[in-house]
This record gives structure tokens, C-alpha cells and sequence, in this order.
């Protein structure tokens, strides 16, 4: 590593950061739909850029103001993460998990061509929740990523704290546990599955919405999403502080190894996962501790 | 209704169940010998892409209908094989005859390789482990410098075989439709031998597998060794049948296309990987034909091919998840027991998740 000074490595450090957390948001919307159903969303990277193309919609082209705009987005993300999977997910309780992927990733081209058709195939720009930059001596930082980096660490933790106290969140374990098992407990299985995946689809709005002003709003953005899957398997693929900590990690690796290998650049992220497979098969944070027959 | 009786063990593992199978298929191969008598080189030229889609779709049906493991990189072997093929041709001046074979081992190697490596992975871990097999491979061909041709790209050779150029179309066609059925036959033999019988019974469960004495470890590698075997082949074919390679013709999209193409022809069965490979080398030919009576708007934007693709994929997996061959063997039993169809005789059995997780 010539030539990268103390500060340029604060700098790189940061960006990685912010980056990370944006990866962990989409991870957490994979993570939690993947806990309480086992049922894996290739198509959450297509959420987030729906999410984005939505926001887009509300705040720039038809002008509402930023916060009204996003909060609108998050409600309409949240209707739609219900309703796919109300629709659609729900008829394939119960089929082997293969089949989900298929589905998910069908669902991801239909989504990606629909908000082709609808807003077009272009680079589209969005505003940043908050302008301007913070400057830390040599180190400048961008709000917004001061910002994601806060709105990550507040899901994280709220999440956390969700799924320990809340009644609604500790029906939700139980439903990731044994389905028919809850369902026998009065707990309301549908109804809960469709909420988990209404707020994955939020979470993925939400980082939609800090990502749109970084890379531009368009409909490769969702690719990203394999990124976070990415990190949420380094973390091992089922636990919420395992899925940040990858996610943090391959953010944080990625700018570096960027700088250091310019020619392959991004497929850091996949080395570092495979590294991290290599040593544990499991992930970090192992979920899966014995296959039963 | 046939019956069909039991006489011997050899019965079994016959090519064909009976002879009426036999002439069927016979009769198949006779009318793809005698197409180019009566079809344009452009429908050629398209049956020759059915025709290596499909042997990639066999590599891959080895590997995720038989032995269970879901792999999204298949396209990065496809890869592989073509620019290996595509080097030892150009700058090393290698037979075709050898350069083919050669390209394929070679695929096969480094299949192995990374099999041995994700044999110990399941399920999602190892579909993501491929996916980025997939991405890493296209960016190391991209970043390959002048051995590579780096995004640029290589030109292909023209096929020479013991100095007989196979410069047209029907001479190209049938060389993709030997190949092809040599696949077929290597799949079919795969299969009623003891390592395919390996193969299926690791993919209906590991455990009972590995307690009947399969080495699943071993196994599990050789799958991913025939299946970048059959894909380095394809890739080889593919490399002449576009005249010019670059890294981006084989990236994850293309594996993501595989993989939906064999489940769209019906996972865990030969016909699968070819009804999926008529689907999807036929399906943007077909909806060329679709656009001209739709309304100019959604016809003329960029994303109707894949919006259309995208919903019968949907639907398939909604209402079909046997794919095309699932339909044809449900069509078939209805008339073969005519009055007496039941739709129960097809259902799925539900069942309700227990995670393997414990906490």
C-alpha cells in the first residue's frame, strides 16, 4: 500500500462504513424474512431499488417534501412487502427451499423490468436527506453517510430490542422455530409472515433511499443486494449482529481492496466470503449446529 | 394402460423402457439428422444454440437435479471452457479435434477444484458461493491482461477437423447435434450406473446416503466435475457459434438463465435440460413474433423480454413446478388412463417448516 497516508485510510475507513451499513440494511431485510420463514429473497436488492425508484417518484417528480416523500415510500414498500407476500410467497409454505429461490429471483427480473418500463432504463439522481459535508481535520465525511451510518445502528439495535421485549417479536421466533408448532399456540402465522416481509421490504426502502443519492437511482442498483448477501454470509445467514458485523466487514475491506488490486475491481467482497467459508463453513456467527434427517 | 412387467434386472438399466420408446426417440433423432434438407440456416443456426444450451443445461442438471447441489455459477465453467478452447486453438495452434476435449478437461479440473472446496456447503451458503464463483470468474478474464484479451474480447477460429472446414450452417448443425446426443447418452449411462444412483440418493438425503456407505464428499466433487465438464464443452461449441468471446457474454446473468432454464424444462429429468433449452434459445424469437400484435408502447420499451420471461417463470413455479416436462408426463398420463385421471395422482405433499437452526 503506497502512497495511501493515515488520513486517506481515516477516509477509506469511513466511506467503508457507510457503505457497510447500507449493505446491512438490505442483509437485515434478508435476514429477518430469512429467520421467521427459512425462505430466502433474492429479490430484496429489487426492493431496495423499488424502494429508491419510488422515493424518486414522490420527492422529485411529483415535489413533495423530502420526509413526506419518504415516508410515504416506506408505507408503500411496507404494502408491498405485505402483499408479495400474501400473493405470492404464501403458496409456497412448505416447498422445498429451492423452489423460493427460483421464485425470488424470477420475481427480481419481473421487478427490474417493470420499473424499467414504468421510469425508464436511465441514471436518475435523488436528493441526499441532508446536504453538506462534516469535516473532521483532513477527514471530510458526508452527512448522509453520517447519516446511514446512525439509521443502521438505530434498526440494528430497535430490532434487537424487538425481538428480547416485544410480544409481536417473540411470536415471530417462535413462528421461525415450528410454523405448525405456533400456529397451534394461536399465534396468527399468515398474518405475522406477511408482516416480516413487509418490514423487510421497509428496510430495504430505507436503504434504497440512502444509496439513491450516492450511486444514482436505476435498475441495476438492486445487484448490490449480492453484496449484502454476501456479508450476511460471512456473518453466518440467519443472525441479525452476525449479518452487520459481515456486512461491516466487507464494507469496510472493500475500498481497500479496491485501491490495492484497481483491475479486479469488486469481487472483494466474494474473496472475503470465501476465505471466511473456508475457515468456517458456517459463517462467523453459526447458526445451523447439526442437520437433522 | 401398458403394464409393464418385470422379467429380468437387466431391464432396469436398459437405454430404452421398451420399443416403442426406442423407435420414438429413433425417430426424433432422424427428423433433427434430416432438418437441414428442409430448413433455412437461420432456423439451424438456432437449433445448433438449443443444441449447446442444452449440454450446458445436462452439466447442470448433473449437478443441481441429481445430486442435489444448486449451483448459480454454471455460466462460469460455460466460460472457462470457452476461452480455454478459444486460446489453445489460436495461440498455441492445438488440433480442434484435441482442443475440444482438452478445453473440457481443463473446465472439469478447475470444477473439481472448486466441488471439493463447496462440497461442504448446503443450500443458500453454496448458492451464493457459486453466484460468486460466476462474478469472480468474469472479472479475472476481464482483468486478464493481453492472456485474456481483458473486455475486449477474442476472436474465435473457424472449426477445422482433419482439414474439413465447418464453415455453414447444416455443417455446424450437425456437429452441435452429434455432440449433443453424445451428451444425452453420457447422462442416460450416468444415470443407471452406480455413481448417478449415488448421485440422486445424495440429493434426496445426505444423511442416509452417508449411512449407506457413499462417499459423499467424493460424490459431491464429481458432480461438479462432469457438470463443468459437459459446460466446458458448451462453451467451447458456444465460442464458435458467436464468432467473438468477451467476459461479459458469460456473467451471472447468464448462470441465473441456466439455472431458471432447466427449471422451467422440469428439474431431475434429461427431458428437462432439453425442453428448458428449446424454451429459452426459442422464447425471444417467439415473442418478436407476440410484439408485432401488442400496442407500440410496451412492445417498443427495453423491458418487455424480460418482464415476459420474469412471469412465466413466475407462473411455472406458481403452477407448474414439475416445468414443461412435468406438464408432458401429466398430458401423457391423462390420455394413457383416459377416463380415470386423477389430479390427486400429481399432488404435493405439504409439509411445514422446522428450521434447522436451534436458537
Amino acid at each position: 500500500m503506497t502512497g495511501l497516508s493515515f488520513a486517506d485510510a481515516i477516509q477509506l475507513l469511513l466511506v467503508g462504513l457507510s457503505q457497510g451499513c447500507l449493505y446491512s440494511l438490505i442483509a437485515i431485510g434478508l435476514v429477518l424474512v430469512y429467520k421467521a420463514t427459512e425462505q430466502v429473497n433474492f429479490a430484496q436488492g429489487e426492493f431496495m431499488m423499488l424502494g429508491a425508484f419510488v422515493g424518486y417518484q414522490f420527492i422529485v417528480l411529483w415535489g413533495l417534501p423530502y420526509w413526506l416523500g419518504a415516508l410515504l415510500t416506506l408505507v408503500f414498500m411496507g404494502g408491498f412487502g405485505y402483499g408479495v407476500d400474501a400473493l405470492v410467497v404464501r403458496r409456497l409454505t412448505g416447498q422445498p427451499v429451492f423452489t423460493v429461490f427460483i421464485l425470488t429471483l424470477a420475481l427480481g427480473i419481473a421487478l427490474r423490468a417493470v420499473a424499467g418500463i414504468v421510469w425508464g432504463f436511465g441514471n436518475y439522481s435523488l436528493p441526499a436527506p441532508v446536504e453538506g459535508n462534516l469535516t473532521l481535520g483532513s477527514v471530510i465525511i458526508g452527512w448522509s453517510s453520517v447519516l446511514a451510518i446512525l439509521v443502521t445502528a438505530i434498526v440494528a439495535s430497535g430490532l434487537y430490542a424487538f425481538f428480547r421485549y416485544a410480544r409481536q417479536g417473540v411470536a415471530m421466533q417462535a413462528l421461525s422455530l415450528n410454523q405448525l408448532a405456533a400456529f397451534y399456540m394461536g399465534i396468527p402465522v399468515k398474518r405475522l409472515t406477511s408482516s416480516i416481509w413487509a418490514m423487510s421490504a421497509i428496510f430495504g426502502a430505507i436503504a434504497g433511499l440512502l444509496l439513491g443519492p450516492v450511486t444514482l437511482v436505476s435498475t441495476q442498483m438492486g445487484f448490490v443486494g449480492f453484496k449484502a448477501f454476501a456479508g450476511a454470509i460471512v456473518g453466518g445467514f440467519g443472525s441479525i449482529p452476525g449479518a452487520v458485523l459481515g456486512c461491516l466487514l466487507i464494507g469496510v475491506t472493500e475500498p481497500f481492496f479496491d485501491i490495492m488490486f484497481p483491475t479486479f475491481k469488486g469481487i472483494g467482497a466474494y474473496l472475503i466470503m470465501f476465505v471466511v467459508l473456508l475457515i468456517r463453513p458456517e459463517g462467523l456467527l453459526a447458526q445451523i449446529y447439526a442437520k437433522k434427517v | 394402460m401398458r403394464v409393464l412387467f418385470r422379467k429380468s434386472y437387466k431391464q432396469d438399466i436398459r437405454l430404452f423402457r421398451d420399443r416403442t420408446q426406442a423407435f420414438w426417440y429413433l425417430l426424433f433423432l432422424c427428423i433433427a439428422l434430416a432438418a437441414p434438407l428442409f430448413l433455412d440456416g437461420y432456423f439451424l443456426d438456432e437449433l445448433s444454440f438449443v443444441y449447446i444450451y442444452a449440454i450446458a443445461g445436462l452439466g447442470l442438471m448433473i449437478l443441481t437435479g441429481f445430486s442435489g447441489q444448486v449451483s448459480f455459477g454454471q455460466a462460469a465453467f460455460v466460460a472457462i471452457g470457452a476461452y480455454a478452447h478459444t486460446i489453445l486453438l489460436s495461440r498455441y495452434g492445438v488440433p480442434w479435434i484435441l482442443s475440444l476435449p482438452l478445453a473440457a478437461l481443463i473446465t472439469g479440473l478447475v470444477g473439481l477444484a472448486i466441488g471439493r472446496i463447496c462440497g461442504r456447503m448446503h443450500g443458500l451458503y453454496l448458492a451464493i458461493a457459486t453466484l460468486s464463483i460466476a462474478i469472480v470468474t468474469e472479472r479475472l478474464i476481464g482483468g486478464g491482461g493481453d492472456f485474456t484479451g481483458g473486455h475486449r474480447g477474442l476472436p474465435v477460429p473457424g472449426i477445422d477437423i482433419f482439414g474439413i472446414a465447418i464453415d455453414q450452417s447444416w455443417k455446424t448443425y450437425l456437429l452441435n447435434l452429434a455432440l449433443f446426443v453424445g451428451a444425452i447418452l453420457m447422462t442416460r449411462n450416468l444415470l443407471r450406473t452406480r455413481s448417478g444412483r449415488a448421485l440422486i440418493a445424495i440429493r434426496d438425503s445426505e444423511v442416509s446416503a452417508r449411512s449407506l456407505g457413499t462417499n459423499v464428499a467424493f460424490y459431491k466433487a464429481y458432480a461438479f466435475f462432469l457438470s463443468a465438464v459437459f459446460a466446458g464443452l458448451a462453451g467451447g461449441l458456444l465460442a464458435h457459434a458467436f464468432y467473438y468471446i468477451t467476459p461479459e457474454t458469460f456473467g451471472m446473468g447468464e448462470s441465473i438463465r441456466l439455472l431458471l432454464m432447466i427449471v422451467v424444462g422440469g428439474i431431475g429429468t434429461i427431458h428437462g435440460a432439453i425442453f428448458g433449452a428449446f424454451f429459452i434459445v426459442l422464447l425471444p424469437t417467439v415473442l418478436s413474433w407476440v410484439k408485432v400484435l401488442l400496442p407500440g408502447a410496451i412492445a417498443t420499451s427495453g423491458g418487455f423480454d424480460s418482464l415476459a420471461f420474469g412471469m412465466i417463470l413466475l407462473g411455472f413455479i406458481l403452477f407448474e413446478p414439475d416445468g414443461l416436462y412435468g406438464r408432458w408426463v401429466k398430458i401423457h398420463h391423462y390420455f394413457n388412463v383416459f377416463p380415470m385421471y386423477k389430479r390427486r395422482s400429481f399432488q404435493r405433499q405439504k409439509t411445514f417448516l422446522k428450521t434447522e437452526r436451534l436458537k
